[in-house]
């Protein structure tokens, strides 16, 4: 069940340049169902900014009803939240969306992820181990800066890092690493930067895959028509990202 | 006991919020979150003889206190809307309001002819007022010999009142107003969004693909509660007012200035809940404004 409800700020800190670990409290936490889904949040109790931020749930903790986000401080309303303190109201709307089929994996998962695409990899790592699933993360940044949670995944699995400017890990992009590493997994799960989504299906055409999209989006909950994007289906079918997806199969979404 | 109901050329609504065309899907995605019975009624998203995909992303972006978007009349076509989205919303008790768009008069009088038949549709809001198609829509509602025609032309085939969207985009919306109102409307609903852009202050280039796109929001409601202040002050038609509205004191803003019920719109997306939270509290500030009814409050403004 979708829900708007005021939560309470537990705690807030940059865990890398100018990224930042915001975890919330409250009952909603009991409605998520899967990693990989977001929620909607409104950053000030005014007109400005007027729209919610949609943000991935880095992992949630239904015991102490608590989940954490994590975001990149960039525009007026990220920067905004990057101000909210530990006993603060947070407006949350969620969750929203359909998150990683985690069932799809049988023993070995790869973890594909860029930038502030990473964070809902977090969460579904910790569920495929849960289930008794390999994982293996690949993870790129743009330089060492910009590098949070290796050795979070590094606790659940094997995790390789690529950074653009070759400041930590591997000189590149994941896909570098991608070429190096055996195709001895049954499933894939990738989200991060478009151009990073297209060249992971391009890497492993024959493998399972599961790709989290991101699109501008108004209303978060599939109203607003603004986040489409055509299918694979046909010349007229089209998936709405924020309620169709995020995640979708390798192969369906033009993007 | 505050009486919210109002009556209105083929609408009785039971209070007189309503979400506005474009910005409420066809209802199912908010259905999940409240009774859509709730509502003094529905506007559905624009319906088209054929079904069409709309326009290339990105269709929205934020602006201070507002939103531009450039949809793009994206929806499922005519068969779509009656066979399948009118049919679902048969469940609620709430009238329809069926929003009509089209390229050309005769797309406009197969959508109005055809829509104004499923039992669940008590009027058409004629949308001549789009701006973000390359043909039809903005240019039905500049010119008003343009605007009178079609609205005569709509009226012969419908089975329900017919209300006209008004543009902002235009110098007079009076004479658009005048002129809808000599060619047989019903009624009138104001304002759609006012033609805005925004640019990437890095690169210098449009955020929206279309270039420009339909600026709602806070921003413009300044704009749309005069323009309902002039239209409803020299016309005798009722009016339904939107433009802005995001709280139950925007809504007795409109009212005073002389609408008779009232469209949310982008605040849809920024509190999904905000019709039926404004439903809620009107009763309470009627009464605390010292008003019996919401019929009351219509047109305070000119009074004073």
């Amino acid at each position: 069940m979708i829900r708007q409800q005021h939560m309470t700020v537990v705690s807030q800190q940059e865990i890398a340049h100018r990224i930042f670990e915001l975890t919330v409290e409250g009952d909603l936490v009991n409605d998520m169902m899967a990693p990989g889904q977001f929620v909607h949040i409104r950053v000030a109790d005014s007109y400005e900014p007027l729209l919610r931020r949609p943000i991935s749930v880095a992992s949630y903790d239904k015991e102490k009803r608590q989940f954490t986000m994590i975001y990149r401080a960039e525009g007026r309303g990220t920067n905004l939240l990057a101000e909210k303190r530990p006993g603060d109201g947070l407006d949350v709307l969620g969750p929203l969306g359909n998150g990683f089929p985690v069932e799809e994996a049988a023993k070995k998962a790869y973890l594909i992820g860029g930038g502030i695409g990473v964070p809902p990899l977090y969460e579904l790592s910790k569920a495929l181990n849960g289930r008794g699933i390999e994982t293996v993360h690949i993870l790129g940044f743009e330089s060492k800066s910009a590098v949070f949670y290796e050795a979070k995944f590094k606790e659940l699995g094997d995790t390789h890092i690529a950074t653009v400017d070759g400041s930590h890990g591997t000189e590149g992009f994941v896909t570098h690493i991608l070429n190096e590493l055996p195709k001895d997994f049954d499933a894939y799960f990738s989200c991060g930067p478009t151009a990073m989504l297209e060249a992971v299906q391009w890497a492993y055409p024959e493998k399972k895959g599961f790709l989290s999209y991101e699109q501008r989006m108004g209303c978060g909950i599939g109203a607003c028509f603004a986040c489409v994007c055509r299918t694979t289906k046909s010349e007229t079918d089209y998936i709405k990202v924020c309620s169709d997806g995020p995640v979708f199969r390798a192969g369906v979404v033009i993007s | 006991m505050t009486n919210l109901a109002i009556k209105l050329p083929g609408l009785e609504l039971k209070n007189p919020i309503m979400p506005a065309s474009g910005c409420f899907g066809f209802g199912k995605e908010y259905a999940k979150l409240y009774d859509l019975s709730q509502l003094g009624a529905i506007m559905i998203k624009a319906t088209t003889v054929e079904m069409r995909l709309g326009n290339p992303t990105p269709r929205v972006a934020e602006t201070a206190s507002g939103m531009l978007n450039a949809i793009g009349l994206q929806n499922p076509g005519l068969e779509g809307v009656m066979g399948s989205e009118l049919t679902w919303l048969e469940q609620f008790d709430v009238p329809i309001i069926a929003n009509v768009a089209g390229t050309t008069t005769e797309d406009y009088v197969e959508v109005a002819k055809q829509i104004s038949t499923s039992p669940n549709v008590h009027a058409l809001e004629i949308n001549i007022s789009c701006p973000n198609v390359k043909q039809g829509g903005i240019t039905f509602g500049t010119d008003p010999d343009v605007a009178r025609e079609l609205t005569q032309a709509v009226k012969a085939v419908s089975s329900v009142p017919v209300y006209i969207k008004l543009s902002p985009n235009v110098t007079n919306i009076v004479s658009i107003a005048k002129a809808v109102e000599e060619g047989g409307a019903d009624g009138i609903t104001m304002i759609n969004t006012l033609l805005g852009m925004r640019l990437d202050p890095k690169t210098g280039r449009p955020v929206i693909a279309n270039i420009t796109g339909g600026l709602s929001g806070p921003a413009i409601k300044p704009v749309a509660l005069r323009m309902v202040y002039e239209v409803s002050r020299q016309t005798d038609l009722p009016i339904i007012g939107m433009g802005g509205v995001a709280d139950v004191d925007d809504a007795i803003d409109f009212l005073s200035a002389g609408a008779s019920a009232v469209a949310v719109g982008t605040a849809n997306f920024v509190n999904p809940f905000v019709c039926p939270e404004i439903i809620e509290k009107l009763p309470e500030r009627l009464h605390e404004l010292g008003f019996g009814s919401a019929e009351e409050l219509i047109g305070r403004s000119h009074r004073l």
